[in-house]
Parts: C-alpha cells; structure tokens; sequence
C-alpha cells in the first residue's frame, strides 16, 4: 500500500482504538451531537422562529459563538509565531495542538453561521462560479474566503509535517514556510474581516467604531491562548505527550498581556461612549445600565467585567501565574468572561435599541442552546481526532509500516477526561 | 410586534442527500449536510403531483438576472403551482421590466398623517403578507409633538384612538435607498436596485443570512421566521416575480413602492388607502410630477440623511 493510504488506515486505526476514558469521551460528544441535530431538525421543520431570534434582534447566541471561535482560531498564531518565526523549540513542539484547535475552531465557526442561515439548502449560492459571490463588496463574502482559507492552511500545514514524520523524514521547513508565512497573515485577517462584518455597519452604531477590529484581536489572544493553556495541560497529564513547562509559561504571558491591552480597549470604549451621552451610546447604555427598563444584559456584562478583573489580577502578579492552579482559574475565567463580552454582549447591544427605536429582550431557546452545544461537541470531536493522530505520529510510535506490525504504538493515544474545558457556551 | 407560531404539518421526513456530498466542496458538503430544507420541501412534495419536480427545479434555480427569458418563464411556473398547492389559489407572477426613463420617488406630510395605519392593512392585503407572523412592511411611530428621537417613539400605540393630543405620526417603510447598505452587505447578491430606483429581492436566490438586516438603517427588511400563512381569500392573485409573490420560510422581504402597479402606471397601496392623502408618488425624473412640485415647493427632509443612503422617500411638513 502507498505511504498515503497506509497513512488514512493507520489514522482511522488510531482513532478507533483507545482507552474506555476515551470512548466515553466519545461518546458525550457524540451524544451531545445527537441531540443537537435532533433539535436543529425542529429548526428546518418549523423554520427560525423556534429560534429566540426576531425582526428586533435578528442574530443572536449562533452569531455570537461564531464571532467567539474566529478569535479562538486566530489565536493558533500565537504558537505558530515564536514556533516558525523565533524558532523556540519548546513551542514548535506543541504547535500542532494550536493547529489542530484552529481547524477545530473554523469548522465550528461554518457550522454556527450555517445554522444560523434561513435557507442551508441554498448555501450553494455562496460559492465562487456556481453561485454568485458578492465579492468584494459584502464583508461576508469576506469572510466565507478567509474562513475557508485558513481552515485550508491550517490543515496543509500540519498534514505535510505529520505525513512527512510518519514516513521517518524531518518536513523540510523549505517547503512549508511559505504557507506559515501566510498563515500568520491570515490569522490576524480572519479576526479583521469577522470585526469588519460588524463595524461596517452604518446602521448599528454601537458596532460602528473603528476600535472594534484591534478589540476583536486582543479579546481573541486572550480567550484563544488561555484554551491552548488548558488543552495542552490536559494531553500532557493524559497521554504521553510531554509538554514543556515553558510552552505553558509562554502563552500564560500571551494571555496576560491580550487580556490587560483588551481591558485597556474596554476602558476606552466606555469612556467615549459615557463622557457625553449621545445616541451612538444607546446599545452600550443597555449593556451596561439597561436602557428604557430593558437591562437583561446588564448581570452578564458586569459578572464578564469582573471575571476579566480578577483573571488580569491573578495574570499579572507574576507569582500568582507561576501557580498552575491559579493559572487555570485565570484562563477560565478570562474564557468565560470574553465569551460573554465578545459574544451576547457584542451581538445583542448592536441591534437595541432598533434603528428605529424599538427595545426588546433576546433570550435564546432551548433549540439555540442545545445546536450550540453540538457545535462545540463536534468541535471537540475534531480536535479529538486530530491531537488523537497527531500525537502518535510527533512521539515516533506511529510511522510507516509500525501501524500494523507495532499494535502497542496505537496505546499511546489521547486520553481526554470528560470533564475537558468545554467552554461555556451553554451559559 | 411578531407574533410567532411554529406551523406544525410543515415539517416531513427527511430525506438524506448523501449523493449531493459530492457537489462543490466544503461548503456544499456542509450545505448538503445540513441542507434538508430543500429535502423536506421535496419530501413534503412527494404527495402531490409534479411537486418533486417543481422542489427539483427550485432547488437548482439560477439567480433572476442570469435566467433566460425561457427559465424565468419556467420559475413563474412553478411559483404559480406552489400558489396552487399551498393556497389554492390561482396567482399570475408578472415580470413587467422596469420603465425607461422614471425613477420613483414618495413624499409623506407628516401633518397630514393622522395614524390611522390604514396604510399598513392596504399594504398587507396588496403584497401578501404572512398573516400569523404579521410582517409588516410599514411602521408607524408615534412620537412626542416637538421631538424626532425615535428611540422615545412608540409604535405599539393604539389606532384606534387617533390622532393623540400632542402627538406626531411618522409612518416609515423602505426608503429605496440610492447608496443602499442592504444591497452592499448581501453575501450573494439576492438583492439589488432595478433601473427604476426600487430595491428587490430575488426571494429564491437569498440564503437568509440576514445580513441586509443587520445593514438597514431604517428597520425596512423583515426576514420569514415561520412558514407564510395567508388565507385563500386573502390572496391577491396579480403579483411581480421582484415584488409580492408568495414567500417562503427563511427567506427576507421588504417594500418595493407596489412595483406589481406602480411599473403599470398604479399608485401603491398604502398611497391609495390614505384617508389623509397624506402621501404622494410619482416619477422623480418627470419635472411635472407630483413627487416634483413637492420636492420642489415643500420644506422637505429625509430620514437619516447623515448617513449617506440617499433615501429616495422624503417627509415634509406644511
């Protein structure tokens, strides 16, 4: 069998065998997953109005996951930077486990905005020749084409280095620096394009500020490095893939330094908004303070701000971080708390008041939360797969004609507990 | 404002589409995957006659402007069968082309507009509305006499009790912008502005993004978040395939100044049904127009005007 195809069974092999942690880890997942599609079906049948959406609030919790997850996949930069850039060996090690969330994170980011959309069927349209692609006046159009290529890039990438150490030869950094280069470019524009899709919006001033594309890319190198943090701890502490101590200790310094430049940006906006109340200020009225008796966000942003206060606090006091206990209380605080704040907190303000001056309170149903948590489920699925194959192959167990002739390399896998950092989308 | 029913009975089984996976790529995948709108349309469809051809043939349909006259004729068909089977009733989609040399324009004195909403029923029964969910295509405000906050307007008040002591009506609908964002912002170009200034929607080519909703500034696109419901003999059977022919689920709507009349040389609805005659249409390029002598005489304003859309809807006062 050629080396390609050896590689695919090899790789089905590997994610077919594992521990019983494993396989129940699975198995939630695909669970969750089921649940998930069973509720989206009601959504086809019946059409959006199953959905907390309306005329008033028009996109809501699948909007706001897809913003939260193009900054989680942008963050892979952050290890591929000092990786291919700085040459830091200790990151180069683990920067296929950024990748791999990368390609996790994008494909749920297409899975949110398709649920979101009135007419799957039609998706088609979007396509470059066979539909008819509004380039480049619409920035969504912008974004399906930075989207899909940075899933293409973060999936040649690591293919080519994983294929090349599977048939036992070092990948020629030659051949693939290019595509880093581009890779590093394309993060920061998938964040750009996602902030751009809002901020371009005339009609919704709370959006329409130009802070809002450099606050996108500090909330995702926060909440982005802050999950890298925790998924690396994890494959360390359950499967033979030894991470470097100093790899934690780099993006902990990531996170620490996104999260205070991100509260800094918070600071801003606020006091332009505040200092003299006009109507631009409207949507961060009902945020903050609620605005003519609404106020359902007014908990939410409070509890992120303070989530985000106390993460930056413990980030910032050098011995605190060097505590792994505190830095993981950090990292999931500051997850919860830019999920609130980049999120509903993003979403929703920009369409309250109307833009003709109507209030109303977005909650999202049960059809929402449930097809939001089997997007996430299916995004763990993927990046469980991938770290599953990708590992064997990084630690030597799982090369070319070892697959069959080694069963015992196929032990060595990824045991993710379940209690995995799941992130908090059911909020 | 809407009223939402889950329409149950819409809802089938539905059909895997494996064997479309293998059509374009990651998105087709994906659109395959999660496309069983089309599936339960064609599942829906399979008891009746010729409807899984007709689900067929929409599914495939191209966008307006690259049809041949001979595949917009083929639509309109299908459109008229769907009519039949969902209403029972017998419409006839017109595909009159713009006229050379108009550009429409409206005017609304607001001293006039008493706020009967007598524009929003006409409207309503003119463009086929969907009943239950209650889109709209006209709001009107109710504002505070001396004021044009519209966050301090009110467009729940009661019709019944008008006019209000004190109180101002500002009815606001699509201001079929010249530099319209909601054109710009759609992914797929499912709507554009026609030669005559009015803009459209190709309600078989849009994706439901919602995107154009996201981009109005003026509240004037209203998206299809249940299945449509109207009454048999409320159908209005002379329709527009760009204006209002029946919709579907998941897909956005919005005014178009009655192109279904008003490219016939017919006032809209809404302007007809004014017990104020409050409004006023007509031809901007026509220097003896109403809409003219209007623009012309009157202390006009538009909506928002800072904002550069270049509304081609403007209220005066007398």
């Amino acid at each position: 069998m050629n080396p390609l195809a050896r590689f695919f069974v090899d790789a089905v092999k590997q994610v077919l065998t594992g521990s019983r942690l494993y396989w129940g880890w699975l198995a939630a997942l695909v669970a969750l997953t089921v649940v998930g599609v069973l509720l989206y079906s009601q959504q086809l049948q019946h059409g959006m109005v199953v959905t907390g959406m309306s005329d008033q609030v028009s996109w809501g919790a699948y909007i706001a996951n897809f913003t939260y997850m193009v900054g989680v996949a942008a963050a892979a930069v952050m290890l591929v930077i000092p990786a291919y850039i700085f040459d830091r060996k200790d990151i180069k090690h683990v920067v296929l486990i950024g990748e791999g969330i990368a390609v996790a994170a994008v494909v749920m980011c297409i899975l949110f905005v398709t649920v979101d959309l009135g007419r799957p069927d039609r998706i088609w349209h979007l396509l470059p020749l066979l539909g008819r692609f509004h380039f480049p006046e619409s920035m969504l159009a912008w974004d399906v084409l930075v989207l899909s290529g940075y899933l293409f890039l973060n999936l040649s990438i690591p293919f080519y280095v994983l294929f090349s150490r599977y048939q036992g030869r070092e990948p020629n950094l030659k051949v693939y620096f290019p595509g880093v280069v581009i890779a590093i470019l394309w993060a920061i524009s998938i964040h750009t394009v996602t902030a751009f899709l809002f901020s371009s919006n005339v009609a919704r001033p709370f959006w329409h500020t130009a802070l809002l594309g450099p606050r996108f890319l500090a909330s995702a190198f926060t909440a982005g490095p802050a999950l890298i943090i925790l998924a690396l701890q994890l494959i360390h502490r359950f499967t033979d893939f030894k991470v470097p101590k100093s790899s934690v200790d780099f993006m902990a310094l990531v996170t620490t330094v996104a999260l205070q430049v991100n509260l800094f940006f918070v600071f801003v906006e606020m006091f332009t908004e505040f200092y003299f109340i006009t109507e631009h200020a409207s949507g961060a009225q009902y945020l903050f303070l609620g605005f003519h008796g609404y106020n359902a966000l007014v908990p939410w942003i409070w509890s992120a701000l303070a989530m985000n206060l106390t993460a930056v606090t413990i980030l910032t006091v050098h011995r605190w971080r060097q505590s792994r206990a505190l830095l993981n209380t950090a990292c999931l605080l500051a997850i919860v708390g830019v999920w609130i704040e980049k999120g509903m907190g993003l979403i929703i303000p920009g369409f309250l008041p109307t833009p003709i001056g109507e209030m109303f309170t977005y909650t999202p149903t049960t059809v929402e939360i449930g097809v939001s948590l089997a997007i996430w489920s299916i995004g763990l699925l993927v990046f469980t797969v991938l770290a599953k194959v990708a590992i064997p192959i990084e630690l030597g167990t799982l090369t070319y004609g070892s697959g069959s002739a080694h069963p015992r390399g196929a032990h060595h896998g990824l045991h993710t507990p379940a209690h995995a950092p799941q992130g908090p989308s059911q909020a | 404002m809407t009223e939402k029913h889950p329409v149950p009975g819409e809802g089938a089984p539905q059909v895997s589409r494996r064997s479309l996976l293998k059509k374009g790529g990651l998105l087709g995948a994906i659109a395959t995957f999660f496309g069983a709108g089309g599936a339960v349309a064609a599942s829906n469809a399979l008891q009746e006659d010729g409807a899984v051809a007709d689900a067929v043939g929409d599914f495939f349909q191209q966008h307006y402007k690259k049809m041949s006259p001979e595949e917009i004729q083929a639509a309109i068909g299908r459109i008229e069968r769907e009519a039949k089977r969902t209403y029972g009733a017998d419409i006839t989609v017109g595909n009159d082309p713009p006229l050379e040399g108009v550009v429409f324009g409206y005017a609304l004195n607001l001293s006039k507009c008493k706020g009967t909403r007598r524009c929003v029923e006409a409207c309503m029964a003119e463009n086929n509305q969907s009943r239950d969910s209650q889109i709209q295509y006209i709001r009107v405000l109710e504002l505070e006499h001396g004021h044009m906050d519209l966050n301090e307007s009110d467009p729940y008040y009661d019709e019944k009790s008008v006019p209000q002591q004190g109180k101002v009506y500002m009815p606001i609908q699509c201001m079929q912008c010249n530099n319209p964002p909601c054109v710009k912002a759609c992914p797929v170009e499912a709507t554009w502005k026609e030669p005559d200034g009015v803009v459209v929607i190709d309600y078989n080519w849009c994706i439901g993004c919602r995107y154009c909703m996201t981009a109005c500034p003026y509240w004037a696109r209203h998206f299809n978040w249940t299945p449509p419901t109207i009454p048999k003999e409320q159908i209005n059977k002379d329709t527009h395939y760009l204006s209002n022919r029946p919709r579907m689920k998941g897909v956005m709507e919005k005014c178009t100044f009655c192109l279904q009349r008003s490219r016939r040389g017919r006032l809209p609805a809404c302007l007809e049904a004014c017990p104020t005659g409050a409004r006023v249409f007509g031809n901007l390029l026509d220097p003896n127009s109403d809409i003219r002598y209007v623009l012309e005489n009157k202390n006009v304003f538009r909506l928002k005007e800072d904002l550069g859309t270049e509304p081609k809807f403007w209220y005066y006062t007398d």
